[in-house]
């Protein structure tokens, strides 16, 4: 009864593990953390693009140590006000200025690594397209209507949404099939580009949770320990049991 | 004076100074005696039995923990967020602590949901152990409070708009609710005022009364013994010579070792969850609580934690009535205080589902796995296997995990409403005269 019981119960466990997700099918971001000289670049382009309007209020510039690099390494080339190496990474923007321009104030990207997850962050740089209707002139298919104008466009080039109208051959229903066409390339290949947004996404991830490589080392140690511990409580544990009848 | 007459400690080897100073100055040896080293409990104790042992040990966790991350924790809605992402990030080992504590927060409700699953197989409520039974449902009472006052302190979206929800269930009740529910939040919204009594609940209050209450199940519990999965009272069995029970073996050592097993084989999946699966793919740590609170701003889905996700799925299937939602609001409630009378609903003649016929087990079969399915559909939005045809009666149109929760809310109604009927009609085997 109770093996059936826990068989039931096993069963059901993979219907609970999927919740189902909607929206635009994100593609995977082929992020790894453990690739220092990525997760550098990814910096570069953090403080140089994302910083003058958002704000990585937890993250200290001095932990970007993690990284590999010297703390004069980090002033030079990754601050450039009069901050301490010690301080948050804030921005550079006043939020009422913010809040005329975009309409909103810029949120802060200190988790967004998290919040949004990597495969939207890695889709979403990679959806922009040319939307006159738009007030920055920019939207995006991951992120309608967002209110960010497309900042790496000098990198990636213009891109238009193409909408195609496809008819069923049977019903004579029509869908509408609408993809993104590079029309006016950037100063990188699209695939430089996938690089560079795949950095930047990577450094994200990090950021949003600078301890996890530390975390995983841990997890492995404490584990073997673990191991160790469980076969002495066994071996104990039949040692007092012999005599029980 | 006879009592300072009490007999020197013999059996300590060099601490028989120091134990005899000791006991004769307080109940030391028998209570050791009479809680461990002589508590007499059956021998055949099998897997469902550790987890009582599990839930002390992860009660422990949390108040060590939780010591810790009041030291560095902020409870006001200006810095609380923040301060939570300073434990992660500048305190030493501060991420290990707040893992292990939001991690302990589900396994706390693993361990209680399992312990109290095999109460109900076992028959472990069942009379003398009814009192030992109803100081775990308040176990549980205390423990959702603690769960749901706790999810507030991190100040993300989802802590915000899940304590706006649920207190906004208390704002239902007719007459009182408006005035209740802002009693409760201190303010006319989730607010600073809110965050701080929560924290006061949570680190003092709640602790307090479920330490109290672990107290008393533990101590009802040892007063009338252990069942155990054969539902067989022990104790009718007296070995004449040692005086003991036949089928029973000593507390310690015996099951102090045996669940010292159990705790490197819980440590080891809790490390994994802690170590290598925090958010546990969103279960234990929601994406939208990295967002701070926005009292401005609500989130597209709300949904409580999976703890609590069964009773919210049936809070949702009961349909508005006379224009209030009260109605989800007390089957809600009910769902929850019913199992305190269950002790006296069950009118089997055995207690263990090894000799129970077969409509009990059925029952009990789909219980389980209409709360299953309910913690599940709690989780999901309304929309998640679509709506049935137009064109049918009465459902037509309307959302399909929809009605099946109305249909397993019943379901689970029925196997507390019908318990007097099918436990006293059921073709049930005889009980061993032994544990087996």
């Amino acid at each position: 009864m109770i093996k059936r019981l826990l068989a039931i119960l096993l069963a059901a466990a993979p219907a609970l593990a999927f919740a189902s997700s909607g929206g635009t099918p994100l593609e995977r971001a082929p992020i790894d953390l453990h690739d220092k000289i990525s997760l550098q670049r990814g910096a570069q382009i953090f403080v140089n693009h994302c910083l003058n309007c958002h704000s990585a209020s937890v993250m200290r510039y001095s932990r970007l140590q993690d990284l590999g690099l010297t703390e004069q390494q980090i002033k030079d080339n990754l601050m450039f006000t009069t901050e301490k190496v010690g301080d948050t990474m804030l921005g550079q923007m006043d939020r009422d200025v913010a809040k005329a321009a975009f309409g909103i104030v810029p949120p802060d990207l200190s988790l967004v690594g998290r919040s949004r997850g990597p495969d939207w962050l890695y889709s979403y740089f990679k959806s922009f397209y040319r939307d006159p209707n738009s007030k920055t002139g920019w939207n995006n298919t991951v992120f309608p209507n967002v209110a960010m104008p497309h900042v790496l466009w000098e990198f990636q080039g213009e891109q238009a949404l193409q909408v195609t109208e496809k008819r069923n051959r049977n019903t004579g229903d029509v869908t509408h099939v609408s993809k993104l066409v590079l029309e006016r390339p950037g100063s990188l290949r699209p695939v430089e580009y996938d690089e560079q947004v795949r950095d930047l996404v990577n450094y994200l991830a990090y950021m949003a949770e600078p301890a996890q490589a530390n975390r995983k080392l841990w997890g492995i140690l404490v584990l073997f320990f673990l191991a160790g511990f469980f076969v002495l409580t066994l071996m104990l544990k039949h040692e007092y049991w012999k005599d029980v009848r | 004076m006879a009592k300072l007459n009490k007999p020197p400690v013999t059996e300590a080897g060099r601490f028989n100074g120091v134990l005899t100073w000791v006991d004769q100055r307080f109940p030391l040896v028998a209570l050791w005696k009479d809680q461990m080293s002589e508590y007499y409990a059956p021998k055949n104790f099998n897997f469902w039995y550790y987890f009582g042992s599990l839930a002390l040990l992860v009660l422990v966790i949390q108040i060590v923990s939780g010591i810790f991350l009041t030291m560095n924790y902020k409870p006001s809605a200006q810095d609380a967020f923040a301060s939570v992402e300073y434990i992660m990030r500048d305190v030493p080992g501060g991420w290990f602590i707040r893992y292990v504590h939001s991690t302990g927060a589900s396994a706390f409700f693993i361990c209680v949901y399992l312990h109290m699953a095999r109460g109900l197989m076992y028959g472990s409520y069942r009379k003398p152990r009814e009192l030992i039974w109803i100081f775990g449902v308040m176990i549980y009472l205390a423990l959702m409070g603690e769960a749901f006052f706790g999810y507030l302190l991190p100040w993300g979206q989802m802590s915000y708009w899940g304590a706006q929800v649920i207190i906004n269930l208390f704002g239902t009740v007719p007459l009182i609710g408006e005035p209740l529910a802002i009693w409760i939040r201190g303010d006319y919204n989730v607010a600073d005022a809110t965050l701080n009594r929560f924290f006061a609940l949570h680190v003092i209050a709640l602790p307090l009364v479920l330490l109290g209450l672990v107290a008393a199940h533990l101590m009802a519990l040892h007063e009338v013994g252990s069942n155990n999965p054969d539902g067989v009272e022990i104790y009718k069995d007296i070995d004449p010579v040692s005086g003991h029970p036949r089928d029973g073996i000593p507390m310690h050592p015996y099951y102090t070792i045996k669940d010292i097993v159990g705790v490197a084989v819980f440590l080891i999946v809790f490390s994994v969850i802690v170590f290598f699966s925090p958010e546990m793919g969103g279960y234990f740590l929601e994406a939208n609580n990295f967002i701070p609170a926005d009292p401005l701003k609500t989130p597209e889905h709300i949904a409580p934690v999976w703890y609590f996700t069964p009773y919210y799925a049936m809070l949702r299937a009961v349909p508005p009535m006379f224009g209030s939602q009260f109605p989800g609001v007390a089957v809600m409630g009910i769902a929850v205080l019913i199992f305190f009378v269950i002790p006296w609903l069950d009118r089997g003649r055995v207690k263990s589902i090894r000799y129970r016929g077969t409509k009990y087990r059925a029952w009990f079969t789909i219980f389980v796995i209409s709360f299953l399915i309910l913690g599940y559909l709690g989780v999901e939005p309304t929309t998640v296997w679509g709506e049935f045809a137009k064109g049918l009666p009465v459902i037509g149109g309307d959302y399909i995990a929809l009605w099946v929760a109305r249909v397993l809310t019943v379901v689970y109604f029925l196997f507390f409403f019908l318990m007097p009927w099918y436990t006293a009609h059921d073709n049930e085997k005889p009980e061993p005269a032994r544990v087996t």
